[in-house]
């Protein structure tokens, strides 16, 4: 493939940003990836295991952060955002400013810093379950593996102490935001999603109930290392679940908060009722759905927690959590069908909260196609093209094979003259 | 290589747990041409250090003694046409794993030096394939997908050949005049996108089209398949570098649905036979011609079921909505209702379904759909209402069935077995054998004359498949990737998918196929050893004809000559090294990986007598899964045994038998092997390496028996990328295991 010194920008190196820039670099292209946190695998990183196959993301993260770290025709910029774009040429020249590099890039993770430091933060990798210290991997399996610093949270003087502690001299305190600007062919944004937000789902306890947390909290407490290092419990008193309650479509499906369906929020719950089965086989686990929306190889987790002992799969919708006076949740459901009200209990409950683009939330100064819920479209003349969650609330499995589309679509555009 | 040269890291704890100057002298006695200690090898000094020594010609292999290979790679690089190179993982292996100071730590930072030198002096450069590719890509199916492909590639730059079994392109599409929306705001219905990508395929001077046409025969290679086609006018050659098989998938069987009315009555129609009378604008009763007053849709007609098809066919909901939405727009007075289980509208598709429910008289009943009755006057469906847990009963002029999807897939390691089988009862050799060889031909015979691609592979015709027949590998993670190179799926062959997912999956596939070709062309590997420029050699003349590694390569990379020689077919080639595994001639290798080099690490192993109480285990360590693990586990200060020896391998499958043989008889205590997941849920990214090393184990067992050594002695275990405090456990319960069942009685042999 011919290709020009320009590359083509990846904003957003989730799975599907990291697949684009990849397929992109394999088929000859040359890849500018930015990414806004401090390290690659967005969402999917967080994840425990994915679904159909129960199998850990890390594995497939791992062959492909081999694949970037070997490919010469990609250049990374993580703490990076897309500032200002206009359209050069066929291209574009866009601007981009990276955050203070507190720990520069010869940081070789050897820990001594963190040695030194006493001030914790709460850990935003594990969405603020645990607490961390200030100068820390972002995670464990973080790429690049390299510390990040909580500059504001720390004294001038335990700054100066982590300054001194590292012995190949990567703390930079003096760092500045750095701007970049120049010129892409094409744009691929793949720019994820975020949870919906709980503060707007006050009728089912969100963020007020310490047991009534939402699935990507389950998945962090799942996995092991994780705030809980692995445990199911109760946030309250830490004592195992007795009756785990699963509410789908929270937020989802619904005119009032998230108009269209989350496609994936059903075979999360499925596969999270499959984690409290193994950890906690005494555990009864309800799932109060909708539809149970396992399209495709997914309807295995179906078939599979359907014969599961002790896991009940409820049609109704639930409209309301309250405390009990035991202690226990207390769940009222709408039962659409039979047009009654009926109650029920749970100790802890994972509510299935959909996904919101970021685009929808932070948005991008690049003027891109979106449709009502702020899900992006493709815009050929203008050679941006979406991918991942960014374009459609979708699985992995469909991200990773829009995302390899959505490469192809920009190389297409940049061959043009 | 001749000249190994250590550069030793002092940095990351290295230097003050260790006794540097006595790693020297080990060098220095296995041979090393050259040492060098830096305090951040990483740093732009310490890589200034290794460059000197290389331009210098001090060196022509670098031994890097610093953290694991999976750190700091990008400064790691190096032009493998020109230096070896290798990390011993003194951080994560010794140094954060065990405390500073003790002999034991000292020992085992000494044996890996000796283990990564000699392994070292054993490998050769690189040198890349050139060879001649062809830029074309053969796109097999002329649907949405395959259109979408041939349009892709050809915007990519590559000439297509694009060939239809049917006498016309857009196969399921061809008969549909609405599809449900993929535009905002997604509540009308949309004009068929079928007839734009036609038109665009026929103004595409790039992509040539044959049509009533099926592929005779594919032999050669990624980069240079040689294709045989056969049309109404004689057979025709043409060259590729790539193939996307995008044929699509047909309705399920219906007439296997006896107990939905199915053939017992006119008027129950599946899907596809009510599209074509909206498309043609007629709703009629196939019995009478009348328009139906009340039809009745049911759902999930087949799919979802254990007796039919087990997964959901994803799309049949949508086509469903669609359909209601056309006959409420166009034909008022016929009501419909829909029996669903649950209705499967994901995504933004959600807002059609509200707009169906709010725009049309639909009426939709969750149920089960146990049977339909055709004796009277009307068809009546007679389900069980899931919700009250009660019988339910709807009659209709009209039943129309949601039958789901099945793959246009051949089976081609199933096609394979039929014929080795067709083979041995030919050969007559024996009355159980021929028996046996009978059962297969009984069992998978129907797979013959089910032939699409016709590949000339020794392991079957066609795409190897997954469990419910779709031939991809990886399909959350790398979902375009086959178990045959250079072959890519797109469509409805794919996954279970609606058009709208199905016109996406063609640019996919088509950047896969470009890609294969343009890696061919730079003499790399493709997936998922892209940038590896080696290439295996095959010592033939030692070669027995035992033909393991042509049937146990998870890529179908060799073929057979009539003697059953492998013939190895570079391009196709991954580089996992499973073959390399199987070889119990020990006559295949890479540069950079082979038996003998692998074998040599074992034998640097120093091997203390039994008295002074220090076993030797080795643990050979799938190098994308376990160790990784092992190395998160370091970094998160876990601790293990002393006494093990870690051997990262590209698969447990590259893991040859007679390195466990080599260090048993050496008087090495134990051998462990630990690789991905196995099953049909594999983490293997080689497929199958982790499941052959168990079945292989097999011939350990009588290695053991041989030399009266007990079975403890070797173990095979599995753990994925996350699990790293299981691969500590699993060290430490195996070193625990080896420590009761003591010495090895042939150390000092």
């Amino acid at each position: 493939m011919n290709t020009t010194d320009k590359p083509l920008l990846v904003l957003g190196a989730g799975i599907a940003g990291i697949t684009a820039a990849l397929e992109a670099a394999e088929a000859g292209g040359e890849v500018l990836l930015v990414e806004r946190e401090p390290y690659l695998g967005g969402r999917v990183a967080r994840n425990h295991l994915y679904f159909p196959k129960l199998c850990p993301p890390l594995c497939g993260l791992e062959i492909n952060l081999q694949r970037l770290q070997r490919n010469p025709r990609i250049r990374v910029l993580t703490s990076t955002s897309l500032v200002a774009a206009e359209r050069s040429g066929s291209g574009w020249r866009v601007v981009l400013e990276s955050r203070p590099a507190w720990i520069r890039d010869n940081c070789t993770a050897c820990g001594e810093c963190a040695r030194v430091c006493q001030t914790t933060v709460p850990d935003p990798f594990n969405l603020g379950m645990n607490q961390v210290k200030a100068v820390r991997l972002p995670h464990a399996a973080a790429w690049p593996h390299r510390y990040i610093l909580d500059h504001d949270a720390c004294s001038p003087e335990e700054l100066e102490a982590i300054r001194r502690a590292c012995p190949v001299d990567a703390v930079d305190l003096q760092a500045q935001p750095t701007r970049q600007e120049l010129e892409v062919t094409a744009v691929i944004v793949a720019t994820g999603w975020q949870p919906y937000s709980p503060a707007r789902l006050d009728n089912l306890g969100a963020g007020q109930l310490p047991d009534v947390i939402s699935n990507v909290q389950m998945e962090r407490m799942a996995a092991p290392g994780g705030p809980t290092d692995g445990h199911i419990k109760r946030l309250s008193d830490g004592q195992p679940p007795q009756r785990v309650a699963f509410v789908q479509c929270a937020g989802s499906r619904d005119v009032n908060h998230l108009p269209y369906c989350s496609g994936v929020c059903c075979l999360a719950s499925l596969k999270q009722a499959l984690y409290v089965k193994e950890q906690l086989p005494d555990c009864q686990v309800d799932i109060y759905y909708i539809d149970r929306r396992a399209l495709g190889r997914n309807e295995d987790v179906l078939t599979r927690v359907e014969a599961t002992e002790g896991v009940r799969l409820v049609k109704g919708k639930v409209g309301e959590i309250k405390p009990a006076a035991d202690g226990k949740l207390s769940l009222r459901l709408e039962d659409v069908e039979a047009g009654r009200l009926v109650d029920a209990s749970a100790d802890l409950v994972v509510l299935a909260t959909g996904m919101v683009p970021n685009l929808a939330v932070d948005g991008l100064p690049l003027e891109i196609p979106l449709d009502d819920d702020g899900f992006a479209r493709d815009d050929e003349s203008a050679r941006i093209f979406a991918a991942g969650v960014a374009r459609r609330p979708e699985e992995v499995a469909a991200s990773t094979r829009d995302a390899t589309g959505a490469a192809a679509k920009a190389l297409v555009a940049a061959r043009r003259a | 290589m001749e000249k190994v040269g250590v550069f030793l890291c002092t940095g990351c704890g290295i230097g003050s747990a260790l006794d540097c100057s006595k790693l020297q002298e080990v060098a220095s006695e296995a041979e090393a041409a050259h040492f060098a200690t830096h305090d951040c090898l990483c740093g732009k000094e310490g890589r200034a250090l290794i460059d000197r020594a290389i331009a210098e010609g001090t060196v022509d292999a670098v031994l890097l003694a610093a953290c694991s290979q999976r750190e700091k790679a990008e400064v790691f690089q190096f032009d493998r046409t020109r230096v070896a190179a290798e990390r011993l993982a003194l951080r994560e292996q010794v140094v954060w794993s065990h405390p500073a100071g003790e002999e034991d730590t000292q020992m085992l930072a000494e044996d890996l030096m000796r283990m990564w030198l000699a392994r070292l002096q054993r490998e050769s450069l690189a040198s890349p394939l050139e060879e001649q590719i062809e830029p074309a890509v053969l796109v097999v199916g002329g649907g949405l997908a395959g259109l979408t492909a041939a349009l892709a590639a050809s915007g990519l730059g590559h000439p297509v050949i694009l060939v239809e079994r049917e006498e016309r392109l857009g196969g399921h599409l061809a008969d549909v005049k609405e599809v449900h929306p993929e535009h905002p705001p997604y509540d009308e219905l949309q004009p068929n996108p079928l007839p734009e990508k036609l038109a665009a395929v026929e103004a595409d001077d790039n992509i040539e089209v044959l049509t009533g046409c099926r592929v005779e025969k594919i032999g050669g290679q990624p980069g240079q398949f040689e294709i045989t086609l056969a049309t109404a006018g004689g057979q025709q050659q043409r060259r590729a570098g790539a193939i996307i098989q995008a044929t699509g998938a047909h309705p399920y069987d219906a007439s296997r649905l006896e107990h939905l009315g199915y053939g017992r009555s006119p008027d129950v129609v599946t899907a596809p036979q009510l599209e074509q009378m909206l498309a043609a604008g007629k709703l009629a009763r196939p019995s009478d011609g009348r328009r139906p007053d009340n039809i009745v849709f049911v759902q999930c007609a087949g799919s979802r079921d254990p007796e039919h098809l087990p997964y959901c066919s994803s799309e049949c909901c949508l086509t469903t909505l669609k359909q209601v939405a056309q006959v409420g727009r166009d034909f008022p007075d016929s009501r419909c209702l829909v029996v669903y289980r649950d209705l499967r509208a994901p995504g933004q598709f959600e807002h059609f379904y509200r707009a169906v429910q709010e725009k049309s008289r639909a009426a939709f009943t969750r149920g089960l759909v146990e049977r339909v009755d055709t004796g009277g006057q009307h068809l009546q469906v007679f389900y069980q209402d899931q919700l009250l847990n009660e019988p339910g009963m709807l009659e209709a002029d009209l039943v129309v069935l949601a039958t789901g999807m099945v793959p246009n897939s051949a089976d081609g390691e199933a096609i394979r077995e039929v014929i080795d089988a067709q083979a041995r009862i030919d050969k007559n050799e024996s009355e159980k054998q021929v028996q046996d060889a009978q059962k297969i031909v009984d069992e998978l015979g129907h797979h013959r004359g089910t032939e699409i691609l016709n590949l000339e592979y020794r392991q079957g015709p066609d795409l190897p498949v997954l469990r419910y027949g779709f031939p991809d590998s990886h399909y959350i993670c790398f979902p375009y990737e086959t178990r045959r190179t250079g072959i890519y799926v797109a469509g409805a062959l794919h996954a279970p998918m609606d058009y709208s997912q199905a016109l996406e999956d063609g640019w996919g596939a088509a950047l896969k196929a470009v890609q294969s070709i343009s890696l061919a062309g730079e003499g790399q590997a493709v997936h998922p050893r892209a940038g590896d420029i080696s290439i295996a050699d095959f010592f033939l003349q030692r070669c027995t004809q035992c033909k393991r590694c042509t049937e146990e390569c998870p890529f179908g990379t060799l073929n057979e000559d009539e003697k059953g020689t492998p013939q190895y077919n570079p391009l196709r080639c991954r580089r996992c090294g499973i073959c390399l595994g199987a070889c119990p001639e020990r006559i295949i290798s890479f540069p950079e990986y082979s038996v003998d080099s692998v074998a040599s690490m074992i034998k640097a192993i120093e091997v203390p007598d039994e008295d002074e109480e220090k076993p030797r285990v080795i643990a050979f360590l799938c190098e994308n899964d376990a160790l990784p693990a092992l190395d998160e586990a370091a970094a998160r200060g876990l601790k293990w045994n002393p006494w093990v020896r870690v051997i990262p391998v590209r698969c447990l499958g590259a893991v040859n038998t007679v390195w466990i043989a080599d260090a048993l008889s050496r008087g090495i205590d134990g051998v462990m092997l630990i690789g991905c997941p196995s099953g049909d849920d594999y983490q293997c990214h080689y497929i199958r390496g982790s499941e052959l090393a168990k079945t292989r184990m097999s011939n350990v067992q009588e290695t053991l028996e041989r030399l009266t050594l007990e079975s403890e002695r070797v173990l095979v275990e599995e753990c994925s990328r996350h699990e790293w405090r299981k691969v500590v456990e699993l060290i430490e319960k195996f070193a625990e295991t080896i420590d009761e069942v003591g010495a090895n009685p042939y150390k000092g042999f």
